[in-house]
């Protein structure tokens, strides 16, 4: 699921690395602390690049390596910055059943970009997800915040256009 | 006192349709009519009937308006709220006959069910503690620390007969007792919260309607086995989920629920929780532990098990959602009551999530031993479009589909696994015949390569095989021989994985294997897909009869493969087409069809 390392410049702020560390700091004795850790990382910088992992790294004293397997592991964990919509189509059965993979294959189309992409202007990114819960719409797709049920394949580009 | 509540759904389900603007509208109109002082609008957890969402139920007078929209709130507020008429242009249609309106508890939907773990949902203000100590909450806490002793404790649990309800279907009771029976300096009481079963939302549902259940059952746990410490490792994909534990947490501690010397009784008992990060393994119970304990997620061998050495390295209990939401009832009404449903070993009442080509789709309680058909047919209101039932899928990636020959089945754990599915923690997906099985066991299959940890072979590369002769079938590439392969490596998987995970994966390729060969067969002899799914075997084409020779379908083929001139058949050449439907999709006079 996208695990290449990023290819877009860090970026990152002196405010978001002194809200990592008071984090780090606020964390660093709790038994088990790494992932929320890595949790609240990704929260202050949108996705986990080796930079960061290598603040925390220093910062906990623990081996970069164990830190970079941990967020290859867990799907949730971005090496990658998202779009600014990021768009998650559930590939979950009840979804799937109704139709969701000729959905994300629209969009795989249309937006030029692979599951876990980024189009080139940095607007829209594609996932995968499994399950998101809402069985009852199915199939599902979001936005960001933004819920779409009930969905066909004709549905898609009006969906995008909105956020155009 | 207020006159009039009303009960907005807030689960996962509804907020996606709206409900959350619903509930500002439904204010704002209630003030606006000066009802402010009558009337109380309540965010609860989910009703169940996901499928008619946003839902909206007025007491007293039970009244069930199903999807409902912005537009329709000055009405319910003038009419139903202001005047006493109800709008029953809203009501749930199978509410509304001849002979005036139905109990809600007397639809198809409701009837059959029991709500025992469900009890809550859908009835209370999830983010309010008072609400649930309202309706019997803590109670039960209480009753045991007052008057129990953490043998008596599990004694009540092993006599109800309850089992897990994360799939795997061990005793609870007898859980407890080995946790109880090893000594040490601290013990953990765990909560899987990581339901991962894709289809699958029974859990969430008690969380988002009920989350103190969980914290109560917890305590509960915790005084049995001598733990004073609980970890929930719930799914970040479960926003509001996790919120709402955050705020029972919260508010449980300040009653002095959770804390030090509850009830006055000396025992301490305090709850964390733990986000998951989106790895389906971490539902196994060691790799869960693994987790929380700061590593990536991966399963280890047992023995030792987690009664032993579990959570940093200290014996543990790890029971699902579910599972708790029943344990305070068990303690209240008496274990003979909750023994006294159910069939010979399955005792109690089972939560399946609805899903797929049924048209109640959403979350039921029923006993268990309730017939198939009773659930898909009753309850779940059958198939949608007239199609035809071809298989229910249970148990997620572990488990397996069963097709209409056993449609008359009592669902129990044990009846499951005799036909080769099994209970899991209760998805139940329905398929028709436009789905094809081979498709599905392939989509089971690319889900478990996905998600296996890679620590042990059979799993990580047994899978990966599977998957590839899954994929070499359906693009109408395999051999009779293949099968035969497909079920061996099947059958070693099972064998040799390290945990549940990998032991089960093999699941959806068996069963399908086993009640739906011809449409294997079909896919490697004749070369066809039956239900048209797999594309590489499918033709479009076009019946001569009905063409009108419009040129539409020829105008939108992306590749040229369709040759004819205005008001002459068309033709499509088969060697061009790339199978992607557009004609099929455009023909205005139904002319094309795929084979």
């Amino acid at each position: 699921m996208g695990m290449q390392n990023s290819t877009v410049p860090f970026a990152g702020t002196r405010e978001q690395e002194a809200a990592l560390l008071e984090v780090i700091s606020e964390h660093k004795d709790d038994r088990g602390a790494l992932m929320p850790i890595l949790q609240k990382a990704q929260e202050i910088y949108g996705y986990l690049p080796i930079e960061v992992q290598t603040i925390i790294s220093d910062e906990m004293n623990i081996p970069l390596e164990k830190i970079y397997g941990i967020v290859t592991f867990y799907s949730q964990f971005s090496l990658n910055p998202k779009g600014k919509f990021n768009i998650s189509v559930c590939l979950g059965t009840a979804c799937y059943v109704k139709g969701s993979g000729d959905i994300f294959n629209k969009l795989q189309e249309l937006l030029g970009v692979d599951d876990g992409g980024c189009t080139a202007d940095g607007k829209f990114s594609l996932e995968s997800c499994r399950c998101i819960g809402a069985c009852g719409l199915a199939p599902v797709l979001t936005v960001n915040e933004d819920v779409y049920g009930k969905l066909g394949v004709d549905d898609i580009e009006g969906i995008l256009k909105k956020y155009e | 006192m207020y006159r009039s509540h009303v009960l907005v759904c807030g689960g996962t389900g509804c907020t996606s349709s709206g409900s959350t603007k619903i509930i500002e509208t439904l204010q704002a109109e209630i003030n606006k009519n000066g009802l402010k002082e009558e009337v109380a609008v309540v965010q609860t957890g989910c009703h169940g009937l996901c499928a008619l969402g946003p839902i909206v139920i007025i007491y007293p007078e039970a009244s069930f308006y199903a999807m409902v929209k912005e537009d329709d709130i000055p009405e319910i507020v003038s009419e139903h709220l202001l005047k006493g008429r109800i709008v029953t242009r809203l009501l749930y249609t199978e509410m509304v006959t001849d002979d005036g309106l139905k109990s809600l508890n007397e639809t198809d939907f409701y009837k059959k069910q029991h709500r025992i773990a469900l009890r809550n949902c859908g009835v209370i203000n999830p983010e309010n503690i008072d609400e649930y100590i309202g309706t019997g909450g803590y109670e039960a806490l209480g009753k045991v620390l007052t008057e129990y002793s953490p043998d008596q404790v599990i004694q009540t649990i092993l006599d109800s007969g309850l089992r897990g309800r994360g799939g795997g279907g061990f005793p609870t009771g007898l859980k407890w007792k080995l946790a109880k029976g090893n000594d040490a300096d601290q013990k953990y009481v765990c909560c899987n919260a990581d339901e991962g079963d894709p289809g699958a939302f029974m859990d969430r549902s008690v969380l988002e309607g009920d989350p103190h259940v969980v914290l109560e059952a917890m305590a509960i746990a915790g005084y049995a086995i001598g733990a004073t410490q609980g970890y929930i490792y719930v799914r970040a994909e479960y926003p509001i989920a996790v919120d709402r534990l955050e705020i029972a947490i919260a508010q449980a501690r300040e009653y002095g629920l959770l804390g030090k010397n509850i009830f006055n009784s000396g025992f301490d008992f305090d709850i964390e929780l733990r986000l998951g990060a989106g790895a389906f393994v971490c539902g196994e119970e060691t790799a869960l532990m693994t987790s929380i304990e700061g590593n990536r997620g991966e399963p280890r061998p047992r023995p030792p098990f987690p009664a032993q050495k579990g959570l940093f390295e200290k014996p543990t209990i790890l029971n699902n959602v579910e599972t708790y939401a029943n344990i305070p009832q068990i303690i209240i009404n008496g274990p003979e009551w909750f023994a006294s449903m159910g069939t010979e070993k399955s005792k109690g009442t089972k939560v399946f999530a609805l899903g797929g080509k049924i048209n109640n789709t959403g979350l039921v309680e029923i006993p268990m031993g309730t017939p198939l058909r009773e659930v898909i047919e009753e309850i779940g209101g059958g198939i949608p479009n007239g199609k035809k039932f071809k298989a229910a899928q249970t148990g997620g990636p572990s488990g397996g589909c069963i097709p209409a020959s056993h449609f008359d089945i009592p669902i129990d754990y044990d009846n499951l696994i005799s036909i080769g599915s099994m209970m899991g923690s209760g998805g139940l997906i329905v398929m028709d015949e436009d789905n094809c099985m081979v498709d599905i066991a392939k989509f089971f299959l690319e889900f478990t390569v996905d998600e296996s940890c890679g620590k042990c072979t059979p799993c990580r590369i047994g899978t990966k095989r599977l998957h590839e002769i899954l994929d070499k079938i359906t693009n109408g590439q395999g051999t009779m021989e293949d099968l035969d392969k497909l079920e061996d490596l099947c059958y070693y998987i099972k064998e040799n994985a390290l945990c549940g995970l990998g032991q089960t994966a093999p699941n959806p390729v068996l069963s399908t294997l086993r009640y739906f060969k011809d449409e294997y067969v079909a896919h490697v002899i004749d070369k066809k897909c039956p239900a048209g799914v797999c594309k590489a075997l499918l033709s479009y084409i076009i019946d001569a009869d009905k063409c009108k020779g419009c040129t539409l379908c020829a105008r939108i083929c992306p590749n040229g493969a369709i040759e004819g001139k205005v008001k002459e058949i068309h033709l499509i050449d088969q060697s061009k087409c790339i199978k992607c439907g557009a004609c099929m999709e455009k023909c205005r006079f139904g002319a094309i069809s795929k084979r």
